[in-house]
């Protein structure tokens, strides 16, 4: 870990004018990723904008019948709500399925939407990494991959966002709110808040340096039935080989999504369309143009075989 | 003493202390915060400085610049040491390679320097900016590859590698049943829960370390010859350790580093590995290929058996003995066992927990449920068949004790193994597959000399001092048990004091070797102190009786405080032993029986529940020697399901090393465990009159969680871990 300055930030706009100012600036809240990639210097700011003290810890209803959730709620409350175990039971689902109970206590929204990669190859500082030094080649493309991006990726980088509360909110057609240093805000869907890689993978998010998450909102609720599988070698505190996020209708149509497999919560709505013709025919569409490793091949068939489980919990 | 002639009637077999169920002795202090562990002895000490490691950054090839410029200039720095300037260092006994490196690297994450600072923050910042050129060398990292030409290479020096008993090849050729798989086991990392720590401090040429170790003496006479000093100049301390499972058997880089760190900073140094530096700096348990071959007749007799494995390691490293238990656990007049060692430049492959049985068993007791289907019996029914009372290459050696048959047959019992159906793929709970899985467990047991001093104080108090280690087992406890049972005081009379290089060196804790020896150490100095305090008293030792307190000789009789009222009585022995261990074989036996759900669609394995029936000798304590038997399955579902070491073959290191990317089970994947210890005592082995559970509680796991996973799903799978991308074509289609 290198030597950092650090302020707590009183209010937004002064946090996000901090962070603006200076390229190597970063925010923190729970710090439960960053702090471990400063550790092993992935991650080298040299100042840190603590924002745990602005507020955005409120899970408020929205006019039009959604959730606004504050940008520092934790995942454990964000998890026990009771709106939102009853209105979006994938959200809740998604949430405790990852990390630990510990870790959830401590990481907040946002934090979990920034979350970075757990490649092994970015993990390490004497690899090769794009992501981790841009331009420098990436050693994980012919190594070991078997955690890896099996669509999306790109001949810079095969990592993966390694998330789930994301995943469900991209079911969710959520919303990210951002505040910036000159004090405009915008609402990115989720479904464009994480960059696919190209020759840019240092780039997780269309997020400007600076710019401030202070909420994410759920649009009014879908009905349904609820389901997140998650597949993993361990039957907890690991990240998804494959995870499936879903919102199924008793007439059989829905929403899916996949976690573990691409740069960013994987949908795709004309995918979507194909879930009363079942599993195969979704996944054949959601994964077309995939370019899987010999390591991670088997995440196709998972995916195929984990939305064939949910569906067919779905009918019983 | 010299245990030389089979144990008869001792004051162990009163069994008032021993044999009875403690909880530890040392449990409060540990879940109070209070037993320091190796980086915690800040508080006898003032001054601590913090030393850092820089590994290397490549797996082979040699350093040609070294500068440590910038941070020699960091914040609070107080010293850098590398080769240059470590002076002569020497390479210890116990490890295949050195603990240094520079300017040969060796391994990836060699230590190559360590960097010493006020802080920690602050060693580890400037650490950071030790600048480090390479000349990369070529490097074999390919154990498939390197096997090609692998000679056979026995586990010790004049081993050829190869055993036979009558004509395996013909014998095989004939049988009319027969069996021919590989089978594959992955590097492990130890993954303790307490990386490598140690603190150093120098008095002038004498050195006082605190550290992380299963075995003192071999430890402390290491790190003099890594030195180049004097044992007798260096005090070894260890009296908790935070876990090893092997990877402590030895000395290791941090103890070295803190030493050299300490002497250049003129300062006491504490150096705890991080831990994405365990996996490629430690050692590890190296991956094997293995080739078994069973031959039979139709009603089961197995006619002929071999068993094959190469592994790899570094140069001058030894092979993983993965066939030995196969010489010895099942009957067949014609045999073959054998290893290849290949030369690798991953990191040094070294003992982890029950080396040599617990990768072989993963194969072995595959293969057995494999040949039992072939031969359409139940699996446990052909291990009986085929069980012998007497060592197959030499008939008139006969095993010590072996119960393996009512391991198997009572765990059957318990199990419910009757409800077994035999055809695979047949029973379904909702989504999940299910089946039973068995194997056999195996582990010999080893003797080792070991020495203990015991006080009695004036106040009646018992005091054992001995360089044995408590490695989370349970050390304490038993000791002071047996202290208590030989002279008859209370468990509570007894002060234990372990792990320091200044008492009487132990067995030490390894093999499952340390509570048997170490206790039978304790066992003679007490058998000393017994007679020293019924010459104190004038009594005649040999009808001298202890209990509740007293000594007491024919109408006399005497309290142990007044015993020591004219000053206090020590007595120190050690337990060496004769050659009963080559008349007879001393072994442990036990049976793992494992019950699985498949998920069908995701082919996600969990574990629903597991039994392990052991035949182990006297079990001194039930509770901690339980506690040490539900570890070992614990571990063995790891090595079942997740655990591999990944291999990068270009760059010659293990990639996923840390906790997040190693995964071992978590609680979660454990369900309900059950313990049987069948009542034994074996007079052969020591006076205790018991063995060792420890790496017995792990041997077979693995076989019998993959026999269940064949049962629930029908699909076998001969490669560990049985992760699901290995399987998940072959399970039947759902979409």
């Amino acid at each position: 870990m290198r030597a950092f300055t650090y302020e707590r930030a009183r209010d937004a706009g002064a946090a996000a004018r901090a962070v603006a100012a200076n390229p190597s600036a970063k925010f923190i809240a729970g710090g439960t990723n960053l702090l471990d990639l400063m550790k092993i210097e992935v991650e080298v700011p040299t100042h840190l904008v603590d924002v745990q003290d602005l507020g955005f810890d409120k899970i408020e209803a929205t006019r039009d019948g959604g959730l606004r959730i504050g940008a520092l709620v934790t995942n454990t409350n964000l998890a026990a709500d009771a709106r939102v175990r009853r209105d979006y039971g994938v959200l809740t689902r998604a949430i405790v399925a990852g990390a630990s109970g510990q870790l959830r206590n401590k990481a907040s929204t946002a934090g979990n939407l920034l979350q970075r990669t757990r490649c092994p190859y970015f993990y390490d500082t004497n690899m090769a990494c794009n992501k981790r030094r841009p331009g420098s080649g990436c050693a994980a493309i012919g190594g070991y991959s078997r955690q890896l991006g099996v669509i999306g990726v790109s001949d810079a980088c095969i990592a993966t966002f390694p998330g789930d509360m994301a995943v469900a909110m991209r079911v969710l057609d959520a919303a990210v709110e951002t505040v910036d240093g000159t004090g405009a805000r915008r609402s990115i869907p989720m479904a464009d808040f994480h960059r696919l890689w190209g020759d840019r993978p240092d780039q997780d998010t269309v997020l400007k340096q600076g710019e401030l998450i202070t909420a994410v909102t759920l649009p009014k609720p879908l009905g349904g039935k609820h389901f997140y599988e998650k597949v993993r070698d361990r039957a907890s505190y690991a990240y998804a080989l494959v995870s499936v996020a879903a919102v199924i209708q008793p007439d059989g149509t829905g929403r899916v999504a996949f976690g573990g497999v691409a740069p960013k919560p994987w949908r795709v709505e004309a995918a979507d369309a194909l879930l009363p013709r079942g599993a195969a025919a979704v996944t054949a569409r959601a994964f077309q143009g995939a370019t899987p490793t010999k390591d991670n091949a088997f995440k196709l068939p998972l995916a195929t075989r984990a939305l064939a489980s949910v569906l067919a919990e779905a009918k019983a | 003493m010299k245990f030389e002639t089979a144990a008869g009637t001792n004051p162990i077999d009163r069994m008032k202390v021993v044999g009875r169920a403690h909880t530890r002795t040392d449990g409060p202090l540990k879940t109070t915060g209070l037993a320091p562990y190796a980086y915690e002895h800040q508080r006898d000490l003032e001054n601590v400085a913090y030393g850092y490691v820089v590994g290397a950054a490549v797996a082979k090839g040699r350093v040609t610049m070294i500068d440590t410029t910038a941070a020699k200039a960091a914040p609070g720095v107080l010293a850098v040491v590398t080769a240059a300037d470590a002076g002569k260092l020497g390479k210890g006994k116990f490890n295949t390679v050195k603990l240094m490196g520079g300017p040969e690297v060796d391994h990836y994450h060699q230590a190559l320097a360590v960097v010493v600072a006020n802080t920690f923050e602050q060693a580890r910042a400037a650490a950071g900016l030790v600048r480090i050129d390479y000349a990369r060398g070529n490097g074999r990292f390919d154990l498939d590859a390197a096997l090609k030409t692998a000679p056979l290479t026995g586990a010790e020096k004049d081993d050829k590698g190869e055993d036979r008993v009558g004509k395996f090849e013909s014998a095989f050729a004939s049988a009319p049943v027969k069996l021919d798989a590989e089978y594959t086991t992955p590097d492990h990392s130890h993954a303790m829960m307490e990386p490598f720590a140690s603190i150093a401090t120098w008095n002038g040429d004498a050195l006082t370390v605190w550290t992380s170790n299963q075995m003192i003496d071999w430890g402390r006479t290491d790190l003099a010859i890594t030195l180049n000093m004097p044992k007798e100049k260096i005090t070894f301390l260890s009296p908790y350790v935070g876990g090893g499972f092997g990877g402590k058997l030895f000395l290791r880089s941090d103890a070295v580093m803190a030493a050299l760190g300490a002497r250049a900073a003129g300062r006491p140094v504490k150096v705890a590995m991080s831990r994405p530096f365990m996996a490629n700096n430690a050692t590890h348990r190296p991956a094997t290929r293995q080739r078994i071959r069973i031959g039979a007749t139709q009603d089961g007799t197995i006619t002929a058996i071999a068993h094959e494995s190469g592994s790899g390691d570094q140069p001058d490293g030894g092979p993983e003995a993965a066939v030995l238990q196969t010489n010895l656990l099942y009957a067949g007049a014609n045999r073959l066992t054998s290893m290849r060692l290949a030369v690798l430049d991953l990191p040094e492959g070294n003992a982890m927990r029950a080396p040599g049985e617990a990768p072989g068993l993963m194969a072995l007791e595959v293969a057995m449920d494999e040949m039992a289907e072939k031969l359409r019996m139940d699996p446990i029914a052909f291990r009986v068949k085929n069980d012998t009372q007497v060592d197959p290459k030499d008939p008139k050696r006969k095993f010590s004790q072996r119960q393996l048959v009512r391991c198997l047959t009572e765990g059957a019992q318990q199990f419910g193994w009757s409800r077994r159906n035999a055809t695979p793929g047949q029973v379904r709970d909702g989504r999940w597959l299910v089946g039973m899985g068995v194997a056999s467990a195996f582990r010999n047991h080893m003797n080792m000399p070991s020495g203990a001093r015991v006080r009695l104080g004036r106040d009646g108090v018992v005091t054992v001092e001995t360089d044995m280690t408590d490695i989370g087992t349970g050390s304490y406890t038993i000791i002071a048990q047996t202290a208590a049972e030989m002279m008859g005081v209370p468990l509570e009379t007894v002060v234990v004091k372990l792990g320091d290089s200044s008492y009487p060196v132990s067995a030490g804790s390894g093999g499952q070797f340390g509570a048997a020896n170490a206790t039978a150490g304790v066992y003679a100095a007490c058998v000393k102190l017994r007679d020293a305090v019924a010459q104190r008293l004038g009594y005649n030792s040999a009808d001298a009786v202890f209990d509740g307190g007293k000594v007491t000789s024919g109408n006399r009789s005497a309290t142990l405080r007044q015993a020591a009222s004219a000053g206090e009585l020590v007595a120190e022995d050690k337990v060496e032993f004769g050659d009963l261990d080559k008349t007879w074989q001393l072994s442990t036996f036990g049976a793992h029986f494992v019950e699985v759900g498949v998920n069908a669609y995701t082919g996600a394995i969990r574990l629903r529940r597991m039994l392990a029936v052991c035949a182990a000798g006297r079990i001194i304590n039930p509770t901690t020697a339980r506690s040490q038997v539900i570890g070992a399955m614990t571990m063995g579902v790891g090595s079942a399901l997740m655990e591999e070491l990944a291999v990068d073959k270009r760059f010659g290191f293990f990639v996923n090393h840390d906790l997040a990317s190693y995964e071992v089970p978590v609680h979660a994947d454990i369900p309900h465990q059950d313990v049987i210890f069948l009542d034994e005592a074996d007079d052969k082995a020591n006076p205790m009159k018991a063995k060792g559970v420890g790496e017995l509680g792990l041997c077979g796991v693995g076989g019998a969680v993959a026999n269940a996973v064949y049962n629930a799903t029908g699909v076998r799978i001969r490669d560990y871990p049985l992760t699901l991308d290995k399987y998940l074509d072959r399970l039947p289609a759902v979409a």
